[in-house]
């Protein structure tokens, strides 16, 4: 038995109060723990998908939803451009780097993407399995997707038409999947790939209503991703496409970082909240260390009676503000992936992404520095009081 | 051996307590009788080291505890002197086991009682496992008596432990003190306003 030990005993003692505490605080170290979590997460991989991307020409519309549909495949597209005007910004000396993308298919929900090898080199893929497509209908498959749909190389496949998997099948032109790629922890992995004339061709022959398909006799492609030669180039080249031309350019760090602004008032507010939480929680302990300070103090003079000093009495309330902040932080850290996890699992559902990182980041080490400030703050008068306890006086009170 | 020399105390500064000299030696036991409001608890506080007094002297079997610190008190208490209060104290979230191991942990310079031994004398052996609260009266004062001996300490000090008892059972009690007193070779100073153990004890004390 020693002082560590009696704090234990004494937190099991009052079983109810020490839950009460112990809750608050998990509750709010997990709420910021899972916004850091997610903030850093969604940032990572937007900023991953980003690489290499300096702007995107596509149809007139929201260039918020060019970005989305064009960088994140998360979107519908705006609508098609001329391969002839696009083939024309892609001369222009600026331009250092482009990759065009066609959309029009998808195979259960998962988007085929028309494209050319620039695409490969932009996200730095490689081939896991197979070889890259070099003949029209042969797709290269995304890891992500070659696991959950369980493709492998040889495997062919009937693509429906649009973004979703209700549209009607192109049961004429299927697919032959001769490649997966190797994780490569960007957009790349949930995509199916195939060259733009493959694209062309399942949709070439037919004659579609859909505006986002119909066909001239000119080729359509529905989105560039462009790279400048000089950064400087930003400034004013997009400038220069929304007004001169009837495409639209948009700079995807300037709307994400304008999505994140929309999204930074609400994520700002929840955190206030669980600071707010983590506060109560610190009274909540303070209180309850106070009240059962009146409670036990019999108890402590006979500590001290016992031999027991001053200071072995104050750390005993101190191991018990601890302990109790420590166990709430490690179940909030434990509350916040659980948390990730299921809204993982939602957004892999709806988005086709995941998010997948447990590990300690930076922020939660404050985060516990914090939790363990507040416990100290809460134990902080009652184990002074219980230093300076006049023995005697309790003692001759009974 | 037990020994003060014109022992003064004062909470205030202005109503000053006047003790006379206690000279006690080994083996002796003590009965201090006096009436309320006298500053009986005064002395016996002062005699533990949990007051330290104005002036005079406290002499408990060598050590003169009149002017040592609040640590070396604390230790002094620890190592030294064992008390029996009228209405027993215990750790109540700890079981009776766990309240003994937790009185030698704060006394690790003293080799300790066997706690098993001490309860098995007071005839609370079974009650081991259990918590303070689920004891009754009797039993309650009985552990509080063993955790008054788990240090083997050289003076006991109880404070009225039979001032809530009836005749037969204020007997018993101040019969197991002595005999616990005397099985631990420790001196035993009780004090009380209660006249009825003026027969058990050869010094009596008038305050």
């Amino acid at each position: 038995m020693n002082i560590f030990k009696l704090s234990i005993k004494n937190l099991f003692y009052r079983p109810l109060s020490s839950l009460l505490s112990l809750l608050l605080l998990a509750l709010g170290v997990s709420m910021i723990s899972l916004l850091v979590l997610i903030n850093s997460v969604v940032q990572d991989q937007m900023n991953n998908n980003l690489k290499g991307i300096d702007m995107v020409v596509g149809a007139k519309g929201s260039p918020l939803q060019l970005i989305l549909s064009s960088v994140y495949h998360v979107d519908s597209p705006t609508g098609n451009i001329s391969l002839k005007e696009a083939r024309s910004i892609e001369k222009n000396p600026m331009v250092g780097n482009s990759v065009p993308l066609l959309y029009g298919d998808n195979y259960e929900g998962f988007r085929i993407v028309g494209t050319n090898e620039k695409f490969i080199e932009l996200y730095n893929l490689s081939i896991e399995n197979g070889s890259f497509w070099d003949d029209e209908f042969e797709v290269v498959v995304g890891k992500k997707i070659a696991t959950k749909l369980n493709l492998k190389v040889g495997d062919t496949f009937v693509t429906s038409h649009g973004l979703r998997q209700t549209g009607e099948s192109h049961a004429d032109t299927p697919f032959t999947v001769v490649g997966i790629t190797n994780f490569s922890n960007s957009v790349a992995d949930q995509l199916i790939l195939t060259s733009a004339e493959s694209v062309w061709g399942v949709h070439g022959d037919h004659t579609h209503d859909d505006e986002e398909h119909d066909h001239d006799d000119d080729k359509e492609i529905t989105a560039m991703l462009i790279k400048f030669n000089s950064p400087m180039n930003v400034i004013q080249f997009p400038r220069y496409i929304n007004e001169n031309t009837n495409l639209q350019s948009a700079v995807p760090s300037y709307e994400i970082s304008r999505l994140f602004k929309l999204f930074g008032f609400g994520i700002e507010t929840i955190n206030l909240l669980a600071y707010l939480i983590i506060v109560v929680s610190g009274i909540s302990i303070f209180i309850t260390l106070f009240n059962s300070m009146k409670e036990r103090k019999y108890d402590m003079a006979l500590i001290r009676t016992l031999g027991g000093s001053r200071l072995q009495l104050s750390s005993m309330l101190v191991y018990e503000a601890i302990v109790l902040t420590i166990s709430g932080f490690i179940l909030g850290i434990i509350l916040s992936r659980l948390g990730l996890v299921f809204i993982s699992s939602l957004m892999e559902s709806s988005f086709n992404y995941s998010l997948n990182s447990y590990g300690i980041l930076n922020d939660e080490f404050w985060l516990l520095a914090i939790s363990i400030l507040i416990g100290l703050m809460a134990c902080l008068i009652p184990s002074i009081q219980v230093y300076k306890m006049d023995i005697s006086k309790t003692l001759s009170n009974e | 051996m037990i020994k003060t020399e014109s022992l003064k105390f004062s909470y205030d500064g202005r109503k000053y307590f006047d003790f006379p000299d206690i000279n006690l030696d080994t083996g002796e036991n003590l009965l201090i009788i006096g009436n309320s409001g006298i500053g009986k608890t005064t002395l016996l506080h002062l005699l533990a080291g949990i007051l330290k007094p104005k002036s005079g002297s406290i002499n408990v079997s060598g050590i003169e505890i009149s002017k040592f610190s609040d640590t070396e008190l604390d230790k002094f208490r620890g190592d030294n002197i064992g008390i029996v209060f009228q209405r027993p104290h215990f750790i109540y979230s700890l079981t009776i086991n766990e309240n003994l191991k937790l009185a030698q942990y704060l006394s690790p310079s003293k080799t300790s009682g066997d706690a098993e031994k001490i309860l098995e004398s007071l005839n609370i052996n079974d009650k081991y496992q259990q918590k303070p609260n689920q004891l009754s009266e009797g039993e309650k004062q009985r552990v509080s008596i063993a955790l008054a001996l788990i240090n083997s300490p050289n003076l006991i000090l109880a404070d009225e432990p039979t001032s809530s008892l009836d005749d037969f059972n204020c007997d018993n009690v101040i019969k197991l003190l002595k005999k616990q007193a005397k099985d631990h070779k420790a001196q035993l100073i009780v004090i009380t306003h209660d006249a009825r153990l003026k027969k058990h004890f050869k010094n009596n004390l008038n305050l």
